[in-house]
């Protein structure tokens, strides 16, 4: 079996450079920082509008080591394809080609492109690092912002529609790789895509990415808050491989032991503070009938 | 090897000579054919290329934009409101400065919907950044696809080959394949300047201040508005390219020769009708008629709209009594945008000609050479208002 990765065998190659133009604190820092060591030097980036345009820095100044072609919003996963359609023309079949984008630009205005390139079965990884707003236009509600939650566009009572399921939406398209993943835990989201590497077909990551300028929270406690997502039950790790679903580290311990309640979770962000004591409890409620469902799965 | 085929399959033979590597499309009327036709190629072995087949038309110039990015040669095509869904990613393609070449197959837009020709579509995208070339008939589609690639990867700038829907696309008529060898060695492979590379890695497209910039060596980098006048002035150098492009094809393939303007009977006209597309041909038998009444008139076909050949237009127009230009678009609440153009360039002539306008053929109207008859006599004789329209019932 491989050596088990922690933060000591990881590469020393750091292909994103220090002093970026992301807020301090950012979720979307600590794992493409990691992301691009999963990834290594052969790969080709693909990126839509989004925090991570700015991250990357303003021309001719650029944070990273590796080629990357910024594109239209909507036009992620189509770029991706026409990248690998042309290294194939040219017999390169060794580049790995990943997209990252931000949920709007997966779940809402990038969807259909991806959803037709998960249906041809492009060899991509595509990452979604989900800060469930669009942050880079300032904080308005996206497909995958939870309900209630504040936002300049919800600014009053909240949105008022759940978030949207995308990587189960991704999985039906029957492609060989979706996983979630976490900023809280890198190393989990590193052997994600060293594995998504070696399969063929698309793969998808999602990935949760707390936001302290748009969550509404100290940036020392990025880390702490994406745990309490997924201790709480409310953000699950998992894999799932060719149909196979599986919880993941982090997550698969959750079955065996007791949850944090999803009331630490919301109160540490100032994004929540509309939501009702009743709207926590059913909130609640949604999650335990999720967990009683996977303890229900033969595993 | 002559055949008779039609317009879309002209294109078709043009993108598989012109050895394109990434074809992607989303069908439209009337485009449909020429995409089912290089489907057909790819699957058949006839051709060293990927078709993908993707969701949309904005996705079919994303692919388009990427394989170029990344080094290879692309080609897409689209009509009407495929064109209009390609639209953001058409200035991305001309502002990433991508050699991209796409057929429109010239189709009148909706709301109401119309599957049947005008030049609206191609038209309404004229600012968009890319160079507009037109053909007449089947031969000038096959031999423009293979200079449009010639053009784009001389200037870096993106070309759409326009011929009307219909009109062109579905009537059959002979026309000349070119044999392969000499079409390769007329177009070379494409080996761009700078391509998506691990080995040599560079971040395109990045966000661009609107001041100038020193990198990090110190050397200064341009700012937005600095690239947008790199763009316009490689724009303008397309008129050079397209004319040494159209010698060295027609030394090769003995065919063009007037790759601006192409006109019939114009030596000693007093009177010129200007138009882009099938319309000029069929207004040579207009102007034979005309010319039988002792009217001093010739037709100029356009064929390229922009970069536009203004010198060419003055050169050609500048001892003409009168221009008459017929046009299948119109900019609402103004006048026919070729005419506003044209108008402009003569504007410097010392003897300034005066100048007509028709709007016709909207939506696909059927232009009966009697109405052009009467259109152009009447022009030649008594001074209207503009625009007229001809063939409208109301
Ligand atoms: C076609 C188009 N519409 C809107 C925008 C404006 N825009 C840029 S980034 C963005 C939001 C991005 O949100 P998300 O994908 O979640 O990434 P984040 O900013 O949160 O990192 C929007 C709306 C755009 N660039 N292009
Ligand atoms: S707004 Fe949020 S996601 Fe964007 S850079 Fe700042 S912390 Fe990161
Ligand atoms: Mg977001």
């Amino acid at each position: 079996m491989a050596e088990k990765t922690t933060v000591l065998n990881l590469p020393e190659d750091e292909l994103v450079h220090p002093g970026n133009r992301a807020c301090a604190g950012c979720g979307l820092s600590i794992i493409y920082r990691i992301g691009l060591k999963a990834l290594g030097r052969d790969t080709i980036l693909v990126v839509p509008p989004s925090c991570l345009t700015v991250l990357q820095g303003l021309y001719p100044i650029a944070a990273t080591q590796l080629p990357c072609l910024n594109v239209t919003f909507a036009s992620t996963a189509a770029a991706a394809t026409g990248i690998l359609a042309a290294l194939r023309a040219q017999k390169n079949t060794s580049t790995t080609v990943a997209a990252w984008a931000g949920d709007g630009g997966t779940s809402d205005i990038g969807l259909q492109a991806l959803s037709g390139a998960c249906e041809r079965g492009e060899n991509f990884i595509f990452i979604c690092y989900d800060n469930e707003a669009y942050m880079n236009t300032g904080v308005q509600r996206s497909g995958t912002t939870p309900q209630g939650v504040l936002t300049t566009t919800t600014p009053i009572s909240g949105k008022k529609q759940k978030k949207k399921d995308v990587p189960a939406i991704i999985a039906a398209h029957g492609i060989p790789y979706v996983a979630t993943a976490s900023a809280a835990y890198p190393i989990d989201f590193y052997d994600k895509i060293k594995k998504a590497k070696t399969i063929s077909g698309p793969k998808y990551i999602h990935v949760h990415t707390p936001c302290p300028s748009g969550w509404g929270f100290n940036p020392r406690y990025t880390i702490k808050i994406g745990r309490m997502a997924v201790e709480s039950g409310l953000y699950d790790l998992y894999e799932n491989e060719n149909g196979h679903f599986e919880l993941s580290g982090p997550s698969q311990r959750l079955l065996k032991k007791d949850r944090r309640p999803v009331s630490e979770y919301l109160e540490t962000q100032a994004r929540f503070r509309g939501l009702s004591e009743a709207r926590i409890a059913s909130i609640q409620q949604e999650v335990d009938a999720k967990w009683e469902t996977y303890r229900a799965q033969p595993s | 090897m002559h055949v008779i085929e039609s317009g879309n399959v002209a294109a078709a033979n043009g993108v598989k000579l012109a050895r394109a590597h990434v074809v992607a499309a989303y069908p439209i009327t009337p485009q449909t054919p020429l995409t089912e036709k290089l489907s057909e190629f790819v699957d058949a072995g006839e051709m060293d290329a990927e078709y993908i087949p993707v969701e949309s038309e904005h996705s079919a110039l994303s692919v388009c934009i990427a394989a170029s990015s990344a080094g290879s040669r692309p080609f897409t095509a689209t009509s009407a409101n495929g064109l209009l869904y390609m639209s953001e990613q058409l200035h991305w393609a001309a502002g990433a400065r991508l050699p991209i070449v796409m057929c429109v197959v010239n189709r009148g837009i909706g709301a109401p919907w119309t599957v049947w020709n005008d030049q609206q579509d191609a038209f309404s995208q004229r600012d968009a950044g890319w160079v507009q070339l037109f053909a007449c008939d089947h031969q000038q589609i096959i031999d423009t696809v293979i200079q449009a690639y010639a053009i784009a990867e001389t200037v870096s700038i993106p070309v759409m080959v326009c011929y009307d829907g219909y009109i062109l696309s579905h009537t059959y008529m002979p026309f000349e394949i070119p044999d392969s060898d000499t079409v390769d060695g007329f177009l070379p492979a494409f080996s761009p300047e700078y391509a998506l590379n691990p080995a040599k890695p560079c971040n395109l497209n990045t966000v661009t201040l609107p001041d100038i910039r020193p990198d990090v060596r110190g050397d200064t980098a341009p700012g937005y508005m600095e690239i947008r006048h790199n763009l316009h002035t490689d724009m303008r150098e397309a008129l050079n390219v397209i004319k040494t492009v159209d010698e060295k094809f027609y030394s090769i393939f003995g065919r063009g020769g007037h790759c601006f303007i192409e006109p019939y009977n114009c030596e000693d006209a007093e009177y010129i009708a200007v138009c882009i597309g099938s319309l000029s041909y069929q207004l040579r038998d207009v102007v034979d008629a005309l010319r039988q009444d002792r009217i001093k008139i010739g037709v100029c076909g356009l064929r390229v709209y922009r970069p536009f050949p203004d010198e060419a237009i003055r050169e050609t127009f500048k001892s003409a009594k009168g221009i008459i230009v017929l046009e299948k678009a119109l900019s609402y609440g103004y006048e026919g945008a070729l005419y506003a153009d044209i108008k402009a360039a003569l504007y410097d002539c010392d003897n300034r000609p005066f100048i007509h306008n028709y709007i016709l053929g909207l939506g696909g109207r059927e232009i009966k050479t009697q109405q052009l008859l009467d259109a152009l006599r009447q022009s030649c004789t008594i001074d209207i208002p503009v625009p007229q329209w001809i063939g409208l019932k109301m």
